[in-house]
């Protein structure tokens, strides 16, 4: 069985861990992929200076969600004395964490009910609503 | 407070310290002597560039640009139009790996390279084109528009294989990097000199076009709502803005700008395209104008000539296409390939000129500001016979103003604002180019970025202060003073985009190169 696992950094995120502990633990083997999707757009508009710095400001965004958000995630998954590893990306949060599991074969993807509202996701609905509702694989909303 | 707050504050006290703010009077002999200064400095600069063919009444550099391009559309086999579809699927991202999401897109280069030369050009320097050269003007920037297509398919292509990549991450990229490294590369000798010889016109452009030419307008466009004022208070303003931006750091109104100048041009060619289907009937007429205007003049200055080198003059100065600058701009992308952001860039005239531009000019034509003897069907010449008389005697920004005037009252209000932030936006990305340039002269070092930085504001004012002659004069000469070394260097050059070209092509044919599927 592999599972993936989608975090956004925020506190909810260890219900979500903890249930899909609860799952692995369950089966003889699991991998399990936490994802971490940094919030980007390929059609935004930028400076030439924010530009030419771009793939400086990548890299760092990337280590400080491995380093916040993903290696802690992981070492509390393998503590557990589970397969885990991680996988961070770039781009609109459903889409992403939808396309890995696909790629990956995943069985099922995990996440946590999201925030508080809010006027956004009340008029865009937020990536939670939008992962479960075109996600390939079956998603389990943890709340 | 940090270091660069001390150093705003200083500037903007010496600033007003320095301009004696107490009576008009004196505000107004302050901006005559500016204009004075400025146009006797800049004369000899000017006459160089602008010089005509000995025999003609033809200005060479025009026909440098013109014989550019032309010769690059042909070397390249119409790349524009054989590989304009392609271009569009590289910046829809369908040959982008999403394993690279979060490098800078081809769409992020393409819109920050526009948002550098959309502005001002397409607005008031059309009106300069067809109020001088009359409506024929239009179809000679149309057909330098679809020419320096490949003019822009191959310095960026350059622009990012020649690039400098350096270790923190940062690229630094354009013509006076592919000057010197490209020319390195072949054996040919001479690179370092014209790559030096490009940044000092380079510097010189982004104090002109990109920076005194558009305080100038934005000031004209203001006084047309506020009434007449001095135009070093316009001046004064935008340089603490910019100053705040660039100096200071304080990205947020960077930030803001980016996200409402897409959707100030949108406005405007929405705006174009309401005045334009409302006058559906007419629009057969105005391009019957456009291609009579052509071939024939209809009475302007200069005749079809005069039709010709307006509309070439002000399409090269709108869309860049040859200059260098955004070579500048596109080198900042993320690829493996750098002929596809050569593509990608191709689209740039074909918005900027063949698109907004084009629209102006038909919305200038119908709306009638420009006057016809009715026995003649001819154009009215004003006093000095040196353009089309109009209603009410306006030329620049403010004939566009009037011709959208005409047709929707309310439209200048929102033409001002959108002047504004053009202006301003493309301030701030000249000001990025003239960085580039100064750092390749003088190295990278917050001490001397700072310095050009501050030359750069002070240039605000005085552009703003000037009276549009003399600016607009020096801002072409300026940045085609660029185009002179860029594309005699282009030519040497090219062969290797070739080399990029055929390669790539090959491998798409064969399919090696495949659509990512999302």
């Amino acid at each position: 069985m592999k599972l993936v696992i989608g975090l956004d950094g925020q506190s909810s995120g260890e219900k979500a861990l903890d249930f899909a502990k609860g799952m692995a633990a369950r089966v003889d083997s699991c991998e399990l992929i936490v994802v971490y999707v940094i919030e980007w757009s390929p059609f935004s508009f930028q400076t030439a200076e924010e530009n030419a710095q771009r793939h400086k400001r990548r890299e760092e965004e990337i280590s400080i969600a491995m380093e916040r958000v993903l290696n802690p995630a992981v070492a509390s998954l393998k503590e557990a004395g589970l397969t885990a590893r991680a996988i961070v990306r770039h781009g609109d949060v459903a889409d992403t964490i939808d396309e890995i599991a696909h790629q990956e074969g995943a069985t099922q993807i995990i996440v946590a009910r999201s925030g508080a509202g809010g006027l956004t996701s009340r008029i865009f609905g937020s990536s939670t609503a939008n992962l479960v509702m075109h996600a390939r694989v079956p998603v389990t909303v943890v709340a | 407070m940090n270091m660069v707050n001390k150093l705003f504050l200083a500037v903007a006290t010496v600033m007003s310290v320095a301009v004696p703010a107490t009576a008009q009077e004196a505000a107004m002999s302050l901006d005559a002597r500016v204009n004075a200064i400025f146009s006797s400095s800049t004369g000899w600069f000017v006459n160089a560039i602008f010089a005509s063919i000995p025999g003609t009444s033809f200005p060479w550099i025009v026909m440098w640009l013109v014989v550019g391009a032309s010769v690059f559309t042909i070397y390249f086999a119409f790349v524009q139009f054989r590989y304009f579809g392609h271009a569009i699927s590289l910046v829809k991202g369908d040959y982008s790996d999403p394993a690279d999401a979060g490098e800078v897109s081809h769409f992020q280069a393409l819109a920050t390279a526009l948002s550098g030369t959309v502005g001002l050009g397409n607005i008031a320097g059309v009106a300069v084109a067809v109020g001088i050269g009359g409506p024929g003007a239009t179809f000679w920037m149309i057909l330098a528009g679809l020419l320096g297509m490949a003019s822009k398919f191959t310095e960026c292509t350059l622009g990012v294989k020649y690039r400098n990549e350096y270790p923190d991450g940062t690229v630094s990229g354009g013509p006076m990097y592919y000057i010197s490294k490209g020319f390195e590369e072949l054996g040919l000798p001479g690179g370092k000199i014209l790559a030096v010889l490009f940044s000092v016109f380079c510097i010189l452009g982004a104090l002109g076009g990109g920076n005194m030419f558009q305080a100038n307008q934005a000031h004209a466009q203001i006084t047309q709502i506020t009434g007449d004022f001095p135009g070093w208070i316009t001046g004064l303003i935008f340089a603490s803005v910019v100053f705040a931006v660039i100096v200071g750091g304080i990205k947020s109104i960077a930030k803001v700008t980016e996200k409402v100048v897409p959707f100030m041009g949108i406005l405007y060619v929405g705006a174009a395209a309401i005045v334009l289907i409302v006058n559906y009937d007419q629009i057969g007429w105005a391009l019957g104008q456009i291609f009579a205007g052509a071939f024939t003049g209809l009475g302007v200055a200069g005749g079809f000539v005069g039709a010709l080198i307006q509309g070439f003059r002000r399409a090269a100065f709108s869309n860049e296409a040859g200059v260098g600058s955004a070579a500048i701009a596109h080198s900042a992308v993320r690829t493996k390939e750098p002929i596809t952001e050569g593509f990608v860039s191709l689209l740039e005239p074909l918005i900027d000129t063949v698109v907004i531009c084009t629209m102006t000019a038909l919305v200038i034509v119908i709306s009638g500001q420009l006057l016809i003897d009715e026995t003649t069907g001819n154009y009215l010449l004003n006093e000095g016979a040196s353009a089309i008389a109009t209603v009410g005697d306006t030329s620049g920004v403010a004939l566009t103003s009037a011709a959208f005037g005409s047709a929707i009252s309310w439209f200048p209000f929102v033409l001002a604002i959108a002047v504004i932030l053009f202006a301003f936006s493309t301030m701030i990305s000249w000001s990025y180019y003239g960085l580039k340039a100064w750092t390749y002269l003088f190295g990278e070092g917050k001490t001397t970025e700072l310095i050009f930085k501050i030359i750069f504001c002070v240039f605000i004012v005085i552009g703003a202060a000037a009276s549009l002659g003399p600016v607009i004069d020096f801002s072409d000469a300026a940045i085609f003073a660029m185009a002179v070394v860029n594309i005699f260097c282009l030519y040497f050059l090219m062969k290797v985009v070739r080399t990029e070209l055929l390669s790539y092509t090959g491998r798409l044919k064969s399919g090696e190169i495949k659509k990512f599927t999302h």
